[in-house]
């Protein structure tokens, strides 16, 4: 990177992934009658992603969490926008360079009930990635298998069952392990957590972030629970409607959020502990349609403190005490 | 306060018969809800809350069988009703949200018929009363413009709009006990905060009782003022809100509470449950947490735990803990099975 972005929050370490300006437009069909209309589902989007460390991106449905997973993990290309994997571009690769980048980005889905082939056992869901990408040999590759399985905390002598034999936590373990299959450099968690109960939760956090301190994985790790990001993130970026309204330190976000957004974001979550409860705040309304999100600011209609400039202008992305934030009076909200 | 609880269930278990054999999914439950009162039954999945709810309203499957001591509503024994009297309670005195508002409401038909089709079973309206009364339903949860929206399909509305529709169902004919079965685990924190709020707000407006059955261990905390833990198909804890969260007793509910993120704030790794919920075909002999338990001696290998007296309220524990999580004194004598 040459040119000084303002609407990017500088890394300290080594970058292995970084997405600048990020769109994904979608073109949706109203009607024989009428024109089709465009979904921004991803309008800009930056961020640089560290080795060895974790950035959330929390938000809530329709916010273009999955959309930016799915551009990142290069299932769908953007709109527009550059993405670079240790500085190089993906766009304007040929087949084959794709195929060796696609290796360096691995995804976890959220649904480890619908994310694994039924018919498949998990020796074979676990080397069909080596079998695509690798020229090993049959033993070699069930050897890996067995091998990942021991990392994740499955008994390797699983290796022949079929994923309805698992828990959902160890069925989200298999989706981990075969995520790793391959040495990738970034893994993507979409909602990796949120269909598991507490305590199965807490093991796969604590899986997740032993194998990213042994083998230095960088996490895009998408969620809406805001005490599971607190634990697990390094950065966070809120997004809403398709835009990055908070982006910083996790710690700095969490202990002086500046955007409204995030402010409703917290005070909404259900806390066990009475004296981690904010204020009563009943957040107004619903997120709005994507096809014809309100003009000015996106957030101003269920902000609580919106005024006219909010309605008219869009609040651009900029620093405010050690993060990034679109709000008009993010100086004013302490 | 009155003298007899609202609803009273004494040793209720809950049978299924499958393929592979009779399977006890609830396992001698105790529960009581007095008149306005908002109990919350927290559990993980296959503990069993879902089912007891069920069994409360009278709409599990063919294949479960009910066995209670005791099941009454309001003074009225449920076991001895014939199905057609009970389904005059169902609905209209104790009434359900369920968790899906989406799968739940019939997508073939406009939200105002469901709503109207509720109020002419129990309430006998018709005509325009029946109209009004449907929009006054639609305002107090909160629709915006709730006179066109009658003529709305649930596909035509959010989630959080839908499950604001189920509600409005639910409190048309003011119940005396609402059920609500996970009502925000499907919908985002902003909604979920709007639902829960509602459904307070409606319950102090009404004097309602109700039982929220949630896994989630936050939003008991905020909403409910007597908790219920259930495990693999028993009641592990039972008490007060603030007393349960503040000290438990029963070491699964000390691990569940450990396990939250939330109370982890500087821990890198989060304390775990080894193991998972016993299911169908392997619940260990003695405690049924005795697998799982850090604490579990020979004796908890061996001998049930019966419910036993703590401060403000009961735990399934010979062993349970004291205000700094570490067991106590055993206290009584299991049955021995």
């Amino acid at each position: 990177m040459t040119d000084i972005l303002t609407d990017v929050m500088p890394a300290t370490g080594p970058v292995v992934l970084e997405a600048i300006h990020l769109r994904k437009h979608y073109a949706v069909k109203r009607g024989a009658f009428k024109p089709a209309a465009t979904v921004k589902a991803l309008d800009g989007v930056s961020f640089q992603l560290e080795a060895g460390k974790t950035l959330a991106v929390v938000g809530e449905s329709g916010c273009g969490k999955s959309t930016l997973a799915r551009s990142v993990t290069m299932i769908e290309p953007p709109s527009s926008g550059q993405l670079l994997y240790d500085g190089r571009d993906v766009v304007g690769r040929t087949a084959s360079e794709m195929k060796e980048l696609r290796r360096t980005v691995q995804m976890v889905f959220q649904n480890p009930y619908g994310s694994l082939n039924p018919r498949k056992t998990v020796g074979s869901i676990l080397s069909e990635p080596l079998v695509i990408n690798t020229p090993m040999g049959k033993q070699e590759r069930r050897e890996r298998a067995v091998a990942m399985m021991a990392k994740v905390g499955l008994r390797p002598d699983q290796v022949d069952r079929y994923p309805h034999m698992f828990s959902g936590g160890q069925r989200q373990r298999i989706a981990i392990a075969r995520a790793l299959m391959l040495n990738p450099r970034v893994v993507v968690a979409d909602e990796p957590v949120s269909a598991l109960d507490v305590s199965i939760q807490a093991q796969v956090l604590n899986l997740m972030m032993d194998l990213q301190e042994e083998l230095n994985l960088a996490y895009l790790f998408i969620s809406h629970d805001l005490s599971v990001v607190r634990h697990i993130a390094d950065a966070v970026m809120v997004m809403y409607l398709g835009r990055p309204v908070e982006h910083g330190p996790k710690d700095v976000v969490y202990s002086r959020p500046r955007h409204p957004y995030t402010r409703i974001l917290m005070a909404a979550t259900p806390r066990v502990n009475p004296a981690l409860r904010a204020e009563r705040v009943i957040p107004k309304g619903e997120l709005p349609s994507p096809l014809n999100p309100p003009p000015g600011c996106p957030f101003h209609k269920r902000c609580p403190h919106a005024t006219e400039r909010c309605a008219a202008e869009v609040p651009a992305l900029r620093p405010v005490d050690e993060r990034l934030v679109a709000c008009h009076f993010a100086e004013e909200m302490a | 306060m009155p003298a007899m609880p609202l609803l009273d269930i004494k040793n209720l278990s809950v049978e299924f018969t499958t393929r592979a054999g009779t399977f006890r999914a609830v396992d001698g439950i105790d529960l009581t809800v007095d008149e306005g009162e908002v109990v919350g039954i927290v559990g993980e999945s296959g503990s069993g809350k879902s089912v007891t709810s069920l069994a409360v309203m009278g709409l599990l499957g063919s294949n479960g069988t009910v066995i209670a001591d005791r099941m009454q509503f309001g003074g009225k024994d449920l076991l001895a009703m014939s199905p057609s009297q009970r389904r005059k309670i169902t609905g209209k005195d104790v009434a359900m949200v369920f968790q899906e508002p989406m799968t739940s409401l019939n997508p073939c038909f406009t939200v105002g018929f469901q709503i109207m089709e509720t109020l002419k079973v129990h309430e006998g309206l018709s005509g325009k009363a029946l109209r009004n009364r449907a929009i006054e339903l639609l305002e107090q949860v909160g629709i915006p413009a709730p006179e066109s929206r009658l003529s709305a399909f649930p596909h035509q509305l959010s989630g959080g709009m839908n499950q604001r529709v189920m509600i409005a169902i639910a409190i048309a004919c003011n119940p005396r006990l609402l059920v609500a079965d996970e009502p925000t685990t499907a919908l985002d924190v902003t909604i979920q905060k709007q639902i829960l709020d509602l459904l307070v707000r409606l319950q102090k407006e009404r004097g309602m009782a109700l039982i929220l059955i949630t896994h989630d261990m936050g939003v008991v905390a905020e909403t409910a003022q007597r908790v219920v833990v259930m495990y693999a198909g028993q009641v592990a804890e039972t008490r007060p809100v603030d007393a349960l969260f503040k000290a438990p007793r029963h070491p699964y509910t000390g691990a569940l509470l450990d396990a939250l993120p939330e109370r982890a704030l500087g821990k890198r790794r989060l304390p775990t449950i080894p193991g998972v919920v016993p299911g169908i075909g392997d619940r260990p002999q003695g405690c049924l947490f005795n697998p799982r338990c850090r604490f579990a001696t020979d004796r908890c290998r061996i001998e049930r735990p019966a419910l036993f007296d703590v401060d403000a309220g009961k735990a399934r524990c010979f062993y349970p803990l004291s205000d700094n999580l570490s067991p106590d004194a055993p206290v009584g004598a299991g049955e021995v099975l």
